[in-house]
């Protein structure tokens, strides 16, 4: 990374896989079992936060020295808020179908625990190049976790990925269910997000000793 | 930076500040992205319109909507004739899909005799009556379209639902529920009679459809209850309509 110094890309590529938001940080789980049933929801998620967090970092480095600091919650929800409406305006202008099953979890971003830690932990202490690094940094490493499991539970549970029929019909029996195989339902249901997610946190630390606390 | 930022009158004039800063820019951005999301509002009725004729894209078990490019032609060519029914008078129009149920609704309230929008479709020689109604879930609005035949037995329709419970009463939006409606009768011996969303229905499979009945979902029995009162309530308005249509085919007068 040429253009960037070696602490600022520290930013971005850290919370992509050892201070992870979902797998270290432990934020942003609630959304990550919700909409990972299907690998398109999975990726419009990590998109939106990703805006989210990129933008709303700027904004809140930004005006960090005139925030009272007795309401700077609240000012820290309504900068959230905002941009997460504008966000599902957008997307009910230019993405209606996608807009009308996400519209729940993009209301969900608000309260989303990755960008008002982000916020407090980051923004408010540092200037704003250095905090949109950092958002963009988190909010790619939460959209890689959400990827991750969204591609596995769909894969297992429908046999589909974004839509299309990757390992066959399961009511035709071509494919692999010619030979028996059969769709996992319970990947489809939250509990198994909560697993899967597991399983990445036990790869992880087992690759990395150093992640792991007493 | 020298400002003391601890003040109470700092804190209330930026709370102000704040909120008129945030508040304009939202309206704005609502009002330039108004014309698109309305556009994409009136796609997806003649979507629903279609879907509750058979005109879809269903999977062996998801419901799926035509693409929102067919919807405007498929609208234009299968949809014969649209109606709006006020009161005793039944006129063509070409907007009657544009008309908003709801405020109809509180019209009726206010003593305004509603506009009742009927959409007359035509496949494979067969007339599809499809009625858009709406009524009350647990926790919000719920709304459908019904495509019904000249005898007012269902064809075809579509649940929607503003915020019912997922997994519980926003299955209404699902296969297993909405197609168990097609083929069940709305009248009985020349009276409406409507259909019960049953929680103790001894036809879970759905055969007998002169059983006035369908299978509730578990767990959402006030959205299921919601279900049953709207096709009561709002499809019993059509029903002049359809007595008027057969006297016509018969030559008779009521």
């Amino acid at each position: 990374m040429g253009l960037l110094s070696k602490k600022d890309s520290k930013l971005i590529l850290d919370p992509l896989a050892d201070n992870n938001p979902i797998t270290i940080q432990v934020l942003g789980i609630c959304s990550a079992l919700a909409i990972t049933a299907q690998l398109k929801a999975s990726i419009v998620m990590s998109v939106s936060v990703l805006f989210v967090l990129g933008v709303g970092n700027v904004v809140i480095s930004l005006i960090r020295n005139i925030i009272p600091s007795k309401i700077r919650i609240i000012v820290q929800l309504t900068v959230v808020a905002a941009l997460v409406i504008i966000v599902d305006l957008v997307l009910k202008a230019f993405a209606y179908e996608l807009s009308k099953e996400l519209s729940v979890f993009v209301g969900l971003i608000i309260t989303n625990c990755i960008i008002m830690g982000r916020f407090e932990a980051f923004a408010l202490g540092n200037g704003p190049w250095r905090s949109f690094l950092d958002g963009i940094g988190n909010a790619a490493g939460y959209g890689f976790i959400l990827i991750l499991v969204g591609f596995f539970r769909e894969l297992l549970g429908s046999g589909t990925l974004m839509g299309f029929k990757v390992l066959g019909d399961p009511i035709e029996k071509t494919g692999i269910y010619a030979f028996g195989y059969e769709n996992n339902g319970f990947m489809l249901l939250s509990p198994m997000a909560l697993i899967v997610v597991g399983l990445i946190i036990w790869v992880q630390r087992s690759k990395n000793k150093a992640l792991i606390e007493d | 930076m020298g400002m003391n930022t601890d003040t109470n009158k700092y804190t209330i004039l930026f709370a102000i500040g704040m909120v008129i800063v945030v508040g304009s820019l939202l309206a704005f951005t609502a009002s330039s992205l108004a014309p698109n999301i309305d556009v994409n509002k009136r796609l997806e009725k003649q979507q629903n319109i279609l879907y509750a004729m058979g005109i879809n894209e269903n999977t062996s078990s998801s419901a799926k909507f035509v693409s929102t490019e067919k919807a405007p032609d498929l609208f234009k060519q299968y949809i014969v004739e649209q109606i709006i029914i006020q009161g005793g008078d039944i006129s063509s129009s070409e907007d009657a899909y544009l008309i908003d149920v709801k405020k109809q609704q509180a019209n009726s309230k206010a003593g305004i005799e509603r506009k009742l929008p009927l959409f007359v479709g035509e496949k494979e020689n067969e007339k599809f009556y499809i009625a858009p109604i709406r009524g009350k879930g647990l926790w919000d609005a719920i709304w459908a379209y019904v495509a019904m035949d000249e005898n007012m037995v269902i064809q075809g329709a579509y649940f929607d639902h503003k915020g019912e419970t997922p997994g519980l009463g926003a299955n209404i939006k699902e296969r297993f529920f909405m197609d168990d409606f097609i083929g069940e009768h709305l009248m009985e011996n020349g009276n409406f009679k409507g259909i019960t969303v049953s929680k103790s229905n001894a036809d879970p499979k759905n055969v007998d459809k002169m059983d006035y009945e369908v299978d509730a979902i578990a767990g959402a029995t006030i959205t299921g209850d919601g279900v049953a009162a709207m096709i009561k309530s709002e499809l019993k308005l059509y029903v002049p309509y359809f007595k008027s249509l057969k006297a016509k085919a018969y030559g008779t007068s009521l």
